[in-house]
């Protein structure tokens, strides 16, 4: 019995292990500038908590086979502990957990601490049950004022957000259901929901935020490749939660230019 | 003690005293595990229908008929609470812990009889109102265990959030009741009850894991009742605690000034602690078998008691990690990261100290040490990936992915049950009078070890991927296509999994009344059940008050006649410890 434990617990070590060092299932490419930094700091714990697992997981079924009941064998070791060793692991893990997690803090707050930049593309991005809407300030920079009473999702468009057209500000503003962003500049991205906690995922740009109803969350990134990033709701928002999705395309600056360009034209 | 006089009731006569309303905290105890046992076959049939819809999406389902969006979210709320509150948080303390903990330290029965009733009936009550909101309008609600805001606080969000939403906050909150009492007993209990010689530092880590487990209880539970108070209050009397001015369908809700935040940080301040309520009851069985099992001492006894009184104090200031994404302040998840990762210091000592118990042991593989070496293996596996997701930075692809159902599926989920089965094979013979066979018992421990990492090991890998949580169809996103082959192994193997759980079933049962006779102390234990009647009497020692001469676990001690000597035994035996 002693053996067969062996084997068994080995053997789901290997395997379980062998998938993560394969990576037949990963992280998608990464396509932001904090990509690589979070990469890194997920290899690190990865391999220090991967070197912890095996060893552990190797030594339980070495010990049980081992230690297995012999009937030769004496009785077993009659010891209670030893306090050196118990100092020894406690100071061991203690530093090793505080010290990836102090590793880790630059990440984020890189991400979370500091607002955009000034010259960053602001979209706000605005989520109700089941679908996203982005926000683009137009020629003035101000987003216009919208109302809860004047929203009406069926409609679409600036009537979903509940545009008010009484203010000049809100006038030129442009509501798209494609997010569409350059590449190489930073996005401020101003989150908020409708009705329920929703959460704007994009695996490839390492970015994920709840957009909570009565908050106006101001996030950023940075994309640095172009292409077509899907949009995941992370945040169990309803029934259509499944299906809350949304395309980010990311551009050359000249292309974004020419596209919003042809939105706001497209107010006239 | 004062409190032992009320206890010396006599024996009760009749079928209602004595097995339904019954005040003997064993009869409490098997009511508990019953009320258990029912429950995680519900939960087990729900996740199963999950992951049947999930990779046969237009299959017609016993009892379900076709599986609607709402229906898949109805099937994810129902089963996370059922498990959380009727089977994890119910079996290892109401089950066990009432049935062992009086006996363990010697006392008769627990303190307050009365009150140890009425929990376990509020208890079955709340388990019958929230299995009552399957059958109602609009079905079970479909906002998640979690029960986040505006979604669970506005009737309109989707189907299940009418009456069934009622039926579900009403069943928690009658729970919530139901554990304080049943916290307020054990507390007292193992304080005032122990017999002559029991110090503290003599009990059972089983005893130290429920005394714990309570008063975690006590703090968190009475938390949870309030806010489900309020969200009820929001619901229906049109109070904003967690709901801001905002629209549903582009009608106004008529709320405003409520924070949906609110109630992340009442419903996590409970919810965190209930993570330890539900694994600390397995640590402590785990520590009992392994020493029993390993015929030596338990490795640092003084580190397990401190390493767990340290769990579950750090357990109360880490509640935050679960709102990293949420929108609360930044700067907050600094405390929140660190306080998380301390926590993995004691369950770490933990983790070395069963290990060194290991240690030049004389292993006996009966099926409670199978399932308590499984239950570290477990441990380890989801203790593990802990320390990605408490890092604020990590989160950020990690949180509602895949990643966090697996993480905390191995070890709250598996490594918890994989407690109660061993605590069910360990303590079978005391309860029952009788022998679980073992060779069903193996089969049962390898089908269920290999089968649970099949299933929860790849969602690491899923969430990795990015495959969100919650999800009852992943053909929508492009970039989960790829994932579906994997999801597909993930079902076939909770399919044998789930089969050989009516292993289990089917032992247990046979067990019970065709099983060999169990003598009094068949694992050669050194603990108090183990010194009386198999099955126990009412007075749990004949009459008899034991005096407590030993530690718990004095294996292979040198020079005493056999290789085990009993917390009872006279002091001139062995060396007192």
């Amino acid at each position: 019995m002693g053996l067969v434990l062996l084997c068994v617990i080995w053997l789901i070590t290997f395997a379980s292990t062998y998938f993560f060092i394969a990576k037949t299932w990963w992280f998608p490419h990464g396509a932001s500038a904090s990509a690589a930094a979070l990469d890194h700091q997920f290899a690190v714990t990865f391999i220090l908590m991967g070197v912890i697992f095996v060893a552990a997981q190797l030594a339980l079924g070495y010990f049980v086979f081992r230690y297995r009941e012999q009937p030769s064998a004496a009785r077993a070791d009659y010891s209670h502990g030893n306090l050196t060793l118990e100092i020894i692991w406690t100071t061991l893990t203690a530093i090793l957990f505080i010290g990836l997690n102090l590793m880790g803090s630059p990440i984020w707050a890189a991400e979370r601490f500091r607002p955009a930049v000034d010259d960053a593309t602001r979209v706000e991005v605005t989520a109700m049950q089941f679908a996203w809407y982005f926000r683009y300030p137009g020629p003035d920079g101000k987003f216009g004022i919208a109302k809860p009473e004047l929203e009406d999702p069926s409609a679409g468009g600036e009537a979903a957000l509940g545009l008010d057209p009484a203010d000049p500000a809100s006038k030129d503003d442009v509501v798209t259901g494609i997010m569409e962003v350059p590449v190489g500049r930073e996005v401020e991205v101003i989150l908020r929901a409708h009705d329920v906690i929703h959460s704007f995922f994009v695996p490839a740009m390492r970015f994920k935020q709840d957009a909570v109803p009565g908050l106006a969350i101001h996030m950023h990134f940075t994309p640095t490749e172009t292409g077509d990033f899907e949009i995941a709701c992370a945040e169990l928002c309803g029934l259509g939660h499944y299906k809350m999705h949304g395309m980010l395309k990311v551009v050359s600056q000249d292309e974004f230019e020419k596209w919003l360009a042809a939105r706001e034209a497209e107010k006239q | 003690m004062v409190a032992q006089e009320s206890h010396q009731h006599s024996a009760p006569q009749g079928f209602i005293r004595k097995w339904v309303f019954s005040l003997d905290h064993k009869v409490i105890g098997l009511q508990y595990y019953f009320l258990a046992l029912t429950a995680v076959f519900v939960g087990m049939f729900l996740s199963l229908l999950m992951r049947i819809h999930l990779i046969w999406p237009t299959a017609v389902l016993p009892l379900v008929g076709e599986i609607k969006p709402e229906t898949y979210l109805a099937l994810v709320t129902m089963h996370g609470t059922i498990m959380v509150f009727f089977v994890l948080t119910t079996a290892p303390q109401g089950g066990f812990g009432n049935y062992f903990l009086p006996i363990q330290i010697g006392a008769p029965d627990m303190a307050f009889p009365v009150l140890n009733m009425l929990s376990f009936w509020t208890t079955f009550v709340a388990y019958v109102v929230m299995l009552s909101a399957f059958f109602v309008v609009g079905g079970a609600p479909l906002h998640g265990w979690t029960g986040y805001a505006p979604l669970s606080a506005l009737q309109s969000a989707g189907p299940g959030e009418g009456l069934g939403a009622d039926l579900w906050i009403t069943s928690i909150a009658l729970f919530c009741i139901a554990s304080l009492m049943g916290a307020l007993n054990f507390i007292t209990t193992t304080l005032d009850m122990r017999a002559k010689g029991m110090s503290m530092m003599r009990m059972p880590l089983t005893c130290w894991s429920w005394f714990i487990t309570a008063i975690l209880g006590l703090l968190a539970f009475g938390v949870l009742l309030s806010a489900g108070i309020l969200l009820l209050m929001d619901r229906n009397i049109g109070t904003s605690f967690f709901l801001p001015l905002g629209t549903i369908n582009g009608q106004l809700t008529g709320h405003k000034g409520g924070s949906p935040l609110l109630w992340q940080h009442l419903f996590w301040f409970f919810g965190h602690p209930e993570v330890y309520i539900a694994i600390l009851p397995g640590m402590g069985v785990a520590s009992q078998v392994l020493s029993t099992f390993s015929r030596k001492p338990i490795f640092g006894y003084k580190a397990m008691v401190y390493a767990m009184l340290a769990i579950g104090l750090l357990g109360f200031m880490v509640w935050g990690h679960h709102m990293f994404m949420s929108g609360m302040s930044p700067y907050t998840a600094f405390a929140f990261s660190i306080m998380t990762m301390a926590i993995g210091v004691p369950s770490a000592i933990k983790t070395f100290n069963w290990l060194g118990t290991l240690h030049k042991a004389r292993i006996r593989f009966q099926s409670p040490m199978l399932f308590a070496i499984g239950f570290v293996s477990l441990f380890v596996s989801g203790g593990l990936s802990g320390p990605f997701l408490a890092q604020p930075a990590l989160d950020i692809p990690l949180h509602d992915t895949a990643f966090v159902p697996g993480h905390f599926h191995l070890i709250m989920g598996v490594a918890a049950i994989f407690g109660i089965f061993a605590a069910t094979y360990y303590w079978f013979p005391k309860m029952f009078g009788r022998m679980m066979n073992e060779k069903l018992a193996r089969i049962h421990f390898f089908l269920t070890l290999i089968g649970t990492y099949s299933v929860f090991m790849p969602m690491h890998y899923l969430g990795l991927a990015g495959q969100p949580r919650r999800y009852s169809q992943l053909t929508e996103l492009a970039y989960l296509h790829p994932l579906i082959g994997l999801n597909r192994f993930m079902t076939y193997a909770a399919i044998i999994t789930v089969a050989a759980q009516l292993i289990f079933l089917f032992n247990l049962f046979w067990s019970m009344f065709q099983g060999p006779k169990a003598s009094d102390n068949p694992w050669e234990a050194t603990t108090l059940e183990w010194t009386t009647a198999t099955p126990p009497p009412h007075d749990n020692f004949g009459g008899r008050t034991p005096v407590v001469n030993h530690g718990p676990y004095e294996y292979s001690v040198p020079g005493a006649p056999r290789d085990y000597v009993m917390q009872s035994d006279p002091a001139t035996v062995a060396a007192a410890h």
